[in-house]
């Protein structure tokens, strides 16, 4: 109420700075470091004349309570410094069906179809910014949420003609490890090209987009999947 | 086995010869030479090199290089009485300091610094917490407890070093010294204030006289390199990296004097140090607010992601280049610079290189400032379209952040972040991480007086074209060759090179790794787990020793 009446004009009503050109308190050295007032009441009772702020004229218990409010704001700042506040829900639609539509047909139908795959793909995910991220990785982020279609699978021939097959768990430099159809897990030691190493990751198309999109391109991919309801 | 036993025994009688000094300092005399059998400043030497002149281990013999010791630190005031080991019952001396209350225990401690190796024993820290270990055996010899006030708790750089005394910065932003053979408490210092948003992870320098010690802060306050005095801790000078008055040098790159107090720049990673021009060269972080230009203006906002030299027995600048020009995309520019001398259009040059987190790689005049190279080393890297008349890359506005959402690559983690890099002078090749990340970058915060600290974005990140260690040709800025890591992330926690022609580092898929450094073939490997510091090598009874950590456990490998 105090704050309303006699500061907001200058320092905004969320306190971040106000049409009047007063700075942002949330940022400010003086009011993170006050403790109960004894920076801020002289500031409000005017000792920084000189550079702009003027006398308020409140007494000593007013700015008190003052000081007490901007504290209290500054307790619900957010890690690394984010500002206070619910975040607002912005529309990011703001790409074009048609186009997006004509660029699926282009780049994606090869392996995707509106009525079958992705039918209804809009109501699985209603929320755009979710559909948005989840088109361009491909699926979930999380491999466990990952389908068996979407899961990468190793062959590894140790001589000619001998082949294993299986899911990919893990490859590194020095050992490969798979999965058999039947549920048990081999590794095998790596030494340069031997043995014969061959993955097939059936996500690697959507990595090998990611450099080439332009961010139309994305919205309007967005802006036509969100009609795949 | 009868050569391996005989071998050990010897090993022992002439360490227990040498054991009689353990303990002892390291003049400021000493941390002016090349890095070789001692590890006694945060990059083991000033050059920021990592380069170590020991040979034992090379590619040769890499193949015999496996387990000496490991040894697993517990933070906290009431950690382990003793290291646990049998026949060592003695409790490890437990001296605590602080101003906090002392029920804050952060216990998720993580080895993320560089390791002291000095006169046989080894200075380790994680936040809150410092070790002297013996090296020959890791055990430990004293353990050190700063009671926090709070502040971010996000890793420790580890030392510094004068004579016998040692330096550590705590996230609530204090310089503590501690009696390096005893590891009580000389004195400590405030550097910062920790409402304020301060924190502090980097390890101080000594250089002469001077202790450095940089800060970290992400809520919109001004960053500042301090210079204290070894002896007492008085403070001796404080140079800010944006301007704080006006008239100030940079002042007219920031829309008012009220948005540069609070433009960031902090000072999170320790620099390196040309003896011969006295000066110290540093990088600066990202501005702030780091996603939004709102109040700072469109201009470069100095001294935000530069290079900064200063005089260190003044603290003046001499020079700056700035390698993210009003960066949008918090790629903080703070990483460790490489000094060294060599061939640069048929002259000899003393340059300074850095592979930046924002995907360019720049090679300078490290006398002059003068810019000489600047390369785009990230294969992805996508927010820039060509250089300023400068020679930074020249941000591209669309790919700031969008309410409909910009992709961008790197993400905001980097190409690489604080991991130190290494360059060998054999091969003339800076070794660094590329990691090539993509995210969608929201505007979430479109107020026009900007947002706040990191705030006023949401960050999705959605893939990976590649990890790769990179070695980057100076005179060109090119990659010579690039090894890809199996894992999307970072390979580890920074890189060591070696005269034996090795470069070792984590491979981001549970490996400690050596690789060639001339074509970056992996020769060996440990599986110990990710390596969350840069690997380091001393040499100690004759055994060139090679230390790692894997989050709390500090390993220890020599030839067999």
């Amino acid at each position: 109420m105090l704050y309303g009446i006699n500061c907001q004009a200058c320092h905004g009503s969320d306190l971040r700075g106000g049409d009047m050109g007063g700075p942002n308190l949330l940022r400010s050295q003086v009011a993170l470091t006050d403790q109960h007032g004894e920076l801020i009441i002289p500031i409000i009772q005017g000792s920084r004349k000189a550079q702009g702020m003027p006398n308020i004229g409140l007494n000593d218990e007013d700015a008190g309570a003052v000081a007490a409010y901007v504290r209290s704001v500054i307790g619900t700042i957010g890690s690394q410094g984010t500002p206070p506040g619910q975040k607002k829900a912005l529309n990011i639609l703001v790409g074009d069906a048609s186009r997006g539509q004509v660029y699926f047909a282009a780049h994606c139908a090869s392996c995707h179809s509106a009525t079958g795959d992705l039918k209804g793909i809009a109501s699985a995910y209603p929320e755009p910014t979710e559909l948005q991220a989840l088109w361009l990785r491909g699926g979930a982020g999380n491999a466990q949420q990952r389908t068996t279609a979407r899961k990468a699978t190793v062959d590894v021939t140790t001589a000619p003609g001998k082949k294993v097959s299986g899911e990919l768990i893990h490859i590194d430099d020095f050992l490969v490890t798979l999965k058999q159809s039947d549920e048990t897990e081999r590794t095998f030691l790596r030494k340069g090209a031997v043995p014969l190493v061959v993955v097939h990751d059936p996500m690697q198309a959507h990595r090998d987009m990611l450099p080439h999109y332009t961010d139309h391109d994305i919205h309007d991919l967005t802006a036509y999947l969100v009609t795949l309801k | 086995m009868k050569l391996i036993h005989a071998l050990s025994i010897a090993s022992l009688v002439f360490s227990s010869a040498l054991s009689i000094a353990q303990g002892g300092g390291v003049s400021p005399e000493e941390l002016l030479k090349p890095l070789s059998k001692q590890w006694p400043t945060y990059n083991g030497d000033y050059t920021g090199k990592r380069y170590s002149s020991l040979a034992q281990v090379n590619r040769q013999t890499v193949k015999n290089l496996s387990l000496a010791w490991l040894s697993q630190l517990t933070p906290g005031a009431d950690s382990a009485p003793s290291d646990g080991r049998p026949g060592r019952p003695a409790p490890v001396p437990l001296i605590v300091g602080g101003e906090g209350p002392g029920n804050i225990n952060i216990r998720a401690g993580s080895i993320k610094g560089s390791v002291l190796a000095v006169d046989g024993t080894l200075y380790v820290t994680m936040p809150d917490n410092a070790w002297a270990l013996d090296a020959r055996d890791g055990h430990q010899l004293w353990h050190y407890f700063w009671k926090t006030k709070g502040g971010t708790h996000i890793g420790n750089r580890g030392f510094g070093m004068w004579n016998g005394y040692l330096f550590m910065e705590t996230p609530d932003d204090y310089l503590v010294s501690l009696d390096a053979r005893t590891g009580k408490e000389r004195w400590h210092k405030m550097i910062a204030n920790v409402e304020e948003g301060y924190f502090a992870t980097p390890a101080p320098i000594v250089i002469g006289n001077h202790v450095l010690v940089g800060v970290g802060n992400d809520i919109d306050s001004p960053g500042f390199l301090q210079s204290f005095d070894p002896e007492t801790g008085e403070l001796q000078w404080k140079f800010y990296t944006v301007p704080m008055q006006k008239g100030d040098p940079g002042a007219d790159t920031w829309a008012s004097i009220d948005a540069a107090r609070h433009g960031g720049a902090q000072t999170w990673i320790t620099g390196a140090y040309d003896p011969e021009t006295k000066l110290y060269i540093f990088g600066t972080g990202n501005p702030t607010p780091a996603y939004t230009t709102g109040l700072r203006g469109d201009l470069d906002n100095l001294f935000t992601c530069s290079l900064i030299a200063v005089n260190v027995d003044t603290g003046k600048m001499a020079w700056y280049f700035q390698t993210s020009p009003h960066d949008m995309h918090d790629y903080d520019s703070a990483q460790t610079p490489v000094l060294f001398d060599g061939m640069f259009k048929g002259k000899m040059r003393k340059m300074v290189a850095t592979a930046a987190r924002n995907g360019y790689y720049f090679t300078l005049d490290r006398v002059t400032g003068e810019h000489l190279v600047t390369s785009k080393y990230g294969l992805d890297t996508n927010w820039a379209n060509g250089l300023t008349p400068a020679g930074g890359p020249k941000r591209d506005p669309g790919k700031d952040a969008t309410i409909p959402g910009s992709l961008f690559s790197p993400n905001s983690s980097g190409t690489i972040n604080w991991q130190p890099v290494a360059f060998s002078p054999v091969t003339g090749l800076l070794y660094t991480y590329e990691v090539n990340s993509f995210s969608l970058l929201y505007l979430t915060d479109p107020d026009p007086r900007g947002s706040m600290g990191l705030g006023g974005k949401e960050e999705v990140h959605v893939g990976n074209t590649g990890s790769y260690l990179t070695a980057i040709d100076y005179r060109t800025g090119e990659a010579r060759w690039r090894h890809r890591f199996y894992s999307d992330g970072i390979g580890g926690g920074g890189l060591l090179a070696t005269s034996g022609g090795l470069i070792f580092s984590g491979d981001g898929a549970g490996s400690l790794v050596a690789f060639n450094a001339t074509d970056g073939k992996p020769l060996w490997n440990t599986r110990i787990g990710q390596i969350t510091n840069a690997p380091q090598t001393f040499e100690l009874d004759g055994h060139q020793y090679v230390i790692c950590a894997s989050g709390d456990t500090l390993w220890s490998f020599i030839l067999h």
